[in-house]
């Protein structure tokens, strides 16, 4: 057996810093509840605060989450800058400019075949596609190609200096990289054309009869020239969306990309935090560091204060008839209740600590930077709790 | 309202890292130990409810593990060739690989048509009475919205054909009271209970299925009331905590740090309860499942989280 890396918690060897200063996007990938979102929007503050600069902080999630760690109420597709005032009132004067995005997939996705389309007529068309407009707005895994897409436009208008994106959960991240891959894969897909051909050429192909006839009988005649009609539409399109795509790879493979992945130090999380780190480096992604979140405090492994729990909470009684005639807040059964009671949750919160240090020390995958940051006593709401975080990202 | 487990198929949806499986999985084992038989699905193949029940890995052939208790995984491709042996009496499944290929083209176009395929199976179990539950593992709250206005989505899309003289059934047994409900588990904290909030509104505008119950996973104890926290705090004063020191040989100071904070997530996690509760439509129950102060995961911890659960149901 290898030898196990040791790690306290709250030991960092290299932060955050360095790298939103010398990379241009940085991309926050990982588990869902972990506090990814608020992780990307902590370290763009922190990046505006103290780098200067214009940072972009672009979510992806198709939950509306970053809103509301930013204190704006319902950031549109539209790049907006986050007030000076929110970082004024947190007692921060901010070097650079800190602007926010929500990615809102219906909207892209009609900007993008505005941009695609051939012509007027085939772009009027598709926007109208009973199909198109279903898809644009439900189809679930349009989200991962549309934020590549997305990225990928605004980094090339060159406007900002660093973005930070956050991601899907991670079994969607994995989609989300090999989303732009996927979708022009899929243009090019030779099924998809032998789809196409027989509305196309009305006369179906021999091969495909047999296809077309179990599809009729499950879809219908009627959706499937919808079907049809969208792809014909669509394919109208397909070299920029292959273009596009082979693009967006080379973006994220270049090296002025590096991903983060968060994680807390719960097991499940953590499991799925691993998966996506080695999934990054087998496809030879730059991984920048992990940030765990909510690390309980180190002062509740200790040994020390093993033993005065226990001594509390087994000893409740005879501690609280000796601390009584100087306790004035409470009578004895009070505090013996009172002290049976922290002792006890020190033990509690102690199984925890100990089991999210055994992980911690489990970790296989170490990139250059690994940032601990601990459980805050109050949430994250506002520019001030995300500076409060941004600074245990920073580092000293 | 219809109690929670009287229900014959539950979706159990939440944000990522809240106990969603955790939750679904105990669900299962409640109602089974009370004679239920219990299918238990898990729609993102990850795995975890065969880590949890400690057997085996899961696919699309239920599998029963447990007296009364059954478990899947979805898989859509599988779940297609049921729908076509069962619906067409396609004679040579070797021939259906190409056509689930081509279908699988079809099906990430055309929107609805893989979340159809997943949620009839559940449906199809329901209405062919093969388990009194099924209990869904469902996609978390970004996705379940699609999913459960699919069958909708489909009708308003297909005009004719076999889909849509199949959609019309699904959407009788989805928007049922007394057959469907939709459970959302949440954590009481910030985002989780925003999203609960967000997610509750939209289920009621978009979808047709019900709000059966909000599952509050991983509530903290109360350490003690008002007054036994005066005592607390002078607990904490120097010349207390110096003469608690001497008494047990050790600095108190950990303890007492580890009690403030304690105090402090309970306090910061009771406002958002509230906010919970203020946020959801007072007919639909909230039931609340305590923080475990244990280390692993598995069947144990099932057990001890379908205890509680048992314990809010009063049943």
């Amino acid at each position: 057996m290898p030898p196990r890396r040791r790690k306290e918690a709250g030991s960092r060897r290299v932060t955050l810093d360095g790298l939103l200063a010398s990379r241009e996007i940085v991309v926050a990938c990982g588990p869902g509840g972990v506090g990814k979102t608020t992780t990307a929007a902590a370290a763009a503050a922190m990046a505006a605060a103290r780098l200067g600069g214009k940072v972009l902080v672009l979510t992806v999630d198709p939950a509306r989450r970053l809103a509301d760690a930013l204190g704006l109420d319902g950031i549109g597709n539209a790049e907006r800058r986050v007030p000076a005032k929110a970082f004024e009132d947190a007692g921060v004067k901010p070097r650079g400019e800190l602007w926010a995005a929500m990615l809102d997939a219906k909207e892209s996705w009609d900007d993008l075949v505005r941009l695609h389309a051939p012509d007027a007529r085939t772009r009027d068309e598709i926007l109208s596609n009973p199909l198109y407009r279903n898809i644009a707005g439900r189809f679930v895994q349009s989200h991962d190609y549309i934020a590549m897409e997305r990225l990928f436009e605004i980094h090339s208008e060159g406007t900002y200096d660093l973005i930070v994106v956050d991601t899907p959960p991670t079994r969607n991240a994995l989609d989300f990289l090999d989303a732009p891959e996927r979708m022009a894969e899929f243009f090019s897909s030779r099924l998809l054309r032998w789809l196409i051909v027989p509305y196309r050429s009305k006369i179906v192909n021999v091969a495909s009869k047999p296809f077309y006839q179990v599809a009729d009988r499950i879809l219908g005649t009627q959706f499937l020239e919808d079907i049809a009609q969208f792809f014909i539409l669509f394919q109208s399109m397909y070299s920029g969306f292959v273009e596009r795509a082979r693009a967006v790879h080379r973006l994220m493979a270049d090296r002025r990309t590096s991903f983060i992945v968060v994680s807390t130090l719960e097991a499940v999380p953590l499991r799925e935090a691993e998966f996506f780190a080695q999934a990054l480096m087998d496809r030879r992604l730059h991984l920048g560091a992990i940030v765990l979140n909510k690390v309980l405090p180190a002062y509740l492994r200790g040994p020390h204060g093993f033993t005065v729990a226990e001594g509390f909470r087994d000893r409740s009684e005879e501690l609280a008839d000796a601390l009584a005639p100087t306790v004035r807040s409470g009578d004895a059964a009070q505090i013996r209740r009172v002290l049976a009671e922290i002792g006890q949750s020190y033990l509690d919160y102690r199984v925890v600590a100990q089991r999210e240090s055994e992980q911690q020390s489990e970790l296989a995958t170490v990139p250059e930077a690994l940032v601990s940051v601990p459980y805050f006593e109050t949430d994250v709401f506002d520019m001030a709790g995300l500076l409060r975080l941004g600074e245990q990202l920073w580092g000293p | 309202m219809t109690g929670l487990l009287d229900r014959r198929l539950l979706f159990v949806t939440g944000k990522g890292g809240v106990g969603k499986t955790t939750v679904a999985a105990a669900m299962a084992l409640h109602a089974a130990e009370r004679g239920r038989r219990t299918l238990l699905c898990e729609v993102d193949a990850k795995g975890d409810i065969a880590a949890y029940f400690e057997t085996g890995p899961t696919n699309f052939t239920p599998r029963q593990v447990l007296p009364s208790l059954s478990l899947m995984s979805m898989d859509t491709e599988a779940s297609l060739r049921e729908y076509l042996r069962l619906n067409l009496r396609i004679p040579v499944i070797g021939r259906i690989g190409p056509l689930a290929k081509a279908f699988d083209f079809v099906a990430t176009a055309a929107p609805g048509v893989r979340e159809i395929l997943t949620v009839g199976k559940f449906c199809w179990e329901v209405r062919e009475r093969h388990y009194d539950l099924v209990v869904v593992d469902a996609s978390a709250t970004g996705h379940i919205v699609g999913q459960l206005s699919a069958p909708q989505a489909i009708n308003d899309l297909v005009k004719v054909g076999l889909i849509r003289s199949q959609t019309d059934w699904l959407v009788d047994i989805l928007s049922d009271p007394g057959t469907t409900g939709l459970v959302i588990v949440t954590t009481p904290e910030e985002m989780p209970v925003n999203e609960t909030i967000e997610l509750a509104h939209r289920v009621a505008a978009e979808t047709t299925v019900e709000l059966a119950s909000v599952i509050v996973n991983r509530v903290l104890p109360e350490l003690f009331g008002r007054s036994e926290e005066k005592v607390f705090n002078e607990l904490c004063r120097s010349a207390p905590a110096a003469e608690l020191g001497r008494l047990v040989h050790g600095d108190p100071a950990p303890v007492l740090d580890a009690a403030r904070l304690a105090v402090t997530l309970r306090r910061t996690r009771a406002a958002h309860l509230e906010r919970l509760r203020a946020g959801i439509d007072p007919a639909v129950p909230l039931l609340y499942l305590p923080f475990l102060f244990t280390r692993l995961h598995g069947l144990r911890t099932i057990r001890q989280v379908a205890r509680s659960l048992g314990e809010e149901l009063g049943s």
